[in-house]
């Protein structure tokens, strides 16, 4: 017994010897940082330096001025439709990769769809600009096939190209969730459905869906939440109406030099999309709990 | 051909997601400096002009720097963290793992402004020092992911022999499970690098008068006259890449065999 109770306690010292290196440096400069976040969204910004008085100022600000607000539910409409295109268009891949792939050259499948994702990220999206263009590869496409008469302008610097550029650029990030819930699938549940007279469509619906369903919510987590906080993006290819959050965030810290109201824009953003994933998280609650 | 539909599907799906890489080397070689179609004949001076160029180099320099420092820092924090995880039970280990992964959920533009506002506040300088300690926030979370898994397919009884044997904590770690989750270790350099070295966001912030090469690229992008030679970098960039992945999906593949496990993921 105090054999017992000994080993434990090594053990745990042994683990909390081995945390702690990386656990303080998210703690000094993760968790410390976005408290000193948090409470300098309530100072008071004065003319040359930020004054220590509280106040929600910013937050009305961030939260009624038509602007602010505007670029906020932008945000919020283009991550919501970059997530659904691409987690509806990656589905099918991972069910390609998982189900109809040998398995020894699922790992090849997997490694040709992450490369795009490893190579850089600010020329893919300044390489967007030149497919959608006014003078792009598309519209020159298009018209050498006589389908249009004069290039199309709608395809740029709007929140077309900045939905386009993001799913392309988070497609990975859907591929692979979807997939590792897909491969977890125990195939004898198919066959069974299948013998017990299901069709193929049916049986997809009803054991297949319900089971991936784990992934499907990862995958949406994944791309939803980092997608609100893209600058590339929207900064490169969005145009004016294009832009969302994090333009409006670098704008306040290194133009306006405004942190407290850079702070509470932040703040602001993170919560909502908290909110959100929270919500996301309860209304899908009963996919993610797993087989009883 | 098995899959039908969804192997046609797969292949347009990869169409797509190589369609901007594709064209990267075909305006790289070609002879204009409008970046679009009709093609006006091949050229290699925009790789001839790259080595000409003023801010390139020290940009490279930077992010050289920037990116080597960030793998090492955060290979050594991700094996730390990635052995706890999977050989320890201590208290408060699932708030701690979850502070540890959260920039792997959270924009990085909250990291580059919470980073800058306590940097700024305790009156440290920007610079390459700066960047780096950002980065290795941000790919620490990616070595745990790949190191948990090395990790995790060790035979604990592998350690248990060494320790009967007369070993040390220490020297069965150095001599038994390093060796065995050295793949692990290698893929998770490579990965933290190449992450390190794409970086914009916490470079452009935390960088100060400092210029990375994506910050440098980022500069460049708003001289139309400046992009053909982009283009020929991002092609060399993108050759880099692919080739450090490649090297990085064979140490995995060779940890995965070492260690007796079958094959179904990829890197993430």
């Amino acid at each position: 017994m105090a054999r017992r109770a000994k080993g434990a306690g090594a053990e745990t010292a042994g683990g909390l010897l081995l945390i702690a290196p990386p656990a303080i440096y998210a703690l000094l400069l993760l968790a410390a940082p976005l408290l000193l976040l948090l409470t300098y969204s309530f100072l008071t910004d004065g003319y040359l330096e930020i004054l220590r008085e509280f106040t929600w100022a910013n937050y009305s600000e961030a939260w009624t001025n038509p602007l602010y607000r505007g670029v906020m539910l932008r945000s919020l409409g283009v991550s919501a439709l970059v997530t659904a295109a691409t987690v509806l268009l990656a589905f099918p891949v991972a069910y390609f990769v998982s189900f109809h792939v040998d398995p020894a050259r699922k790992s090849t499948w997997l490694f040709l769809i992450t490369i795009p994702f490893w190579t850089s990220y600010l020329i893919r999206v300044f390489l967007w600009k030149v497919i959608l263009g006014y003078n792009g590869v598309m519209n020159a496409g298009l018209m050498k096939l006589g389908i249009i008469t004069e290039p199309l302008t709608f395809l740029l610097y709007n929140v077309n190209s900045v939905i386009i550029t993001l799913a392309h650029a988070y497609a990975p990030f859907a591929i692979l969730p979807i997939f590792v819930a897909l491969e977890k699938i125990d195939r004898s549940l198919l066959e069974a459905s299948q013998d017990l007279g299901e069709s193929k469509i049916v049986s997809f619906l009803r054991v297949t869906l319900p089971l991936a369903m784990p992934g499907v919510v990862a995958a949406v987590l994944i791309v939803f939440i980092p997608t609100i906080g893209d600058y590339v993006t929207p900064q490169l290819v969005g145009g004016p109406e294009g832009r969302m959050v994090a333009n409006l965030i670098q704008l306040q810290y290194l133009r306006l030099d405004n942190y407290p109201l850079g702070s509470a824009l932040a703040i602001s953003a993170m919560g909502i999309v908290a909110v959100i994933s929270l919500i996301f998280l309860l209304l899908t609650r009963r996919y993610i709990r797993g087989p009883k | 051909m098995k899959g039908g539909i969804f192997r046609i599907y797969t292949i347009a799906y990869l169409v797509f997601l190589y369609a901007p890489i594709i064209l990267l080397p075909i305006f790289a070689f070609n002879n204009a400096t409008v970046i679009a179609f009709p093609l006006q004949g091949f050229t290699t001076k925009w790789f001839t002009q790259m080595w000409s160029e003023p801010g390139l180099w020290p940009a490279l320099q930077n992010s050289l720097t920037v990116a080597i420092s960030t793998a090492i820092l955060s290979t050594v924090l991700g094996v730390l963290a990635a052995r706890a995880s999977t050989r320890y039970r201590f208290p408060g280990k699932a708030p701690v793992m979850g502070l540890i992964m959260l920039p792997l959920v959270l924009p990085e533009i909250i990291v580059a402004v919470s980073l800058l506002v306590v940097l700024l506040g305790i009156g440290v300088p920007l610079s390459i020092l700066t960047i780096i300690l950002g980065h290795v926030l941000m790919t620490t979370p990616f070595a745990i992911a790949i190191l948990s898994s090395a990790f995790q397919g060790l035979d604990r009884s592998l350690e248990e022999a060494a320790y009967d044997l007369g070993e040390t904590p220490v020297s069965a770690f150095r001599l038994v499970i390093l060796p065995l989750v050295m793949p692990g270790i290698i893929s998770s350099l490579l990965i933290s690098f190449t992450l390190s070295l794409d970086e914009f966001i916490i470079a452009f912030f935390l960088g100060g008068t400092h210029v990375t090469l994506p910050v440098y690229i980022f500069s460049q992008f708003r001289f139309p006259a400046a992009v053909p030679v982009i283009m020929a970098l991002g092609t060399l960039l993108v050759a880099l890449s692919v080739l450090l992945l490649t090297i990085a999906e064979y140490y995995r593949r060779r940890g995965i065999a070492k260690s007796g496990g079958k094959d179904t993921g990829g890197f993430i």
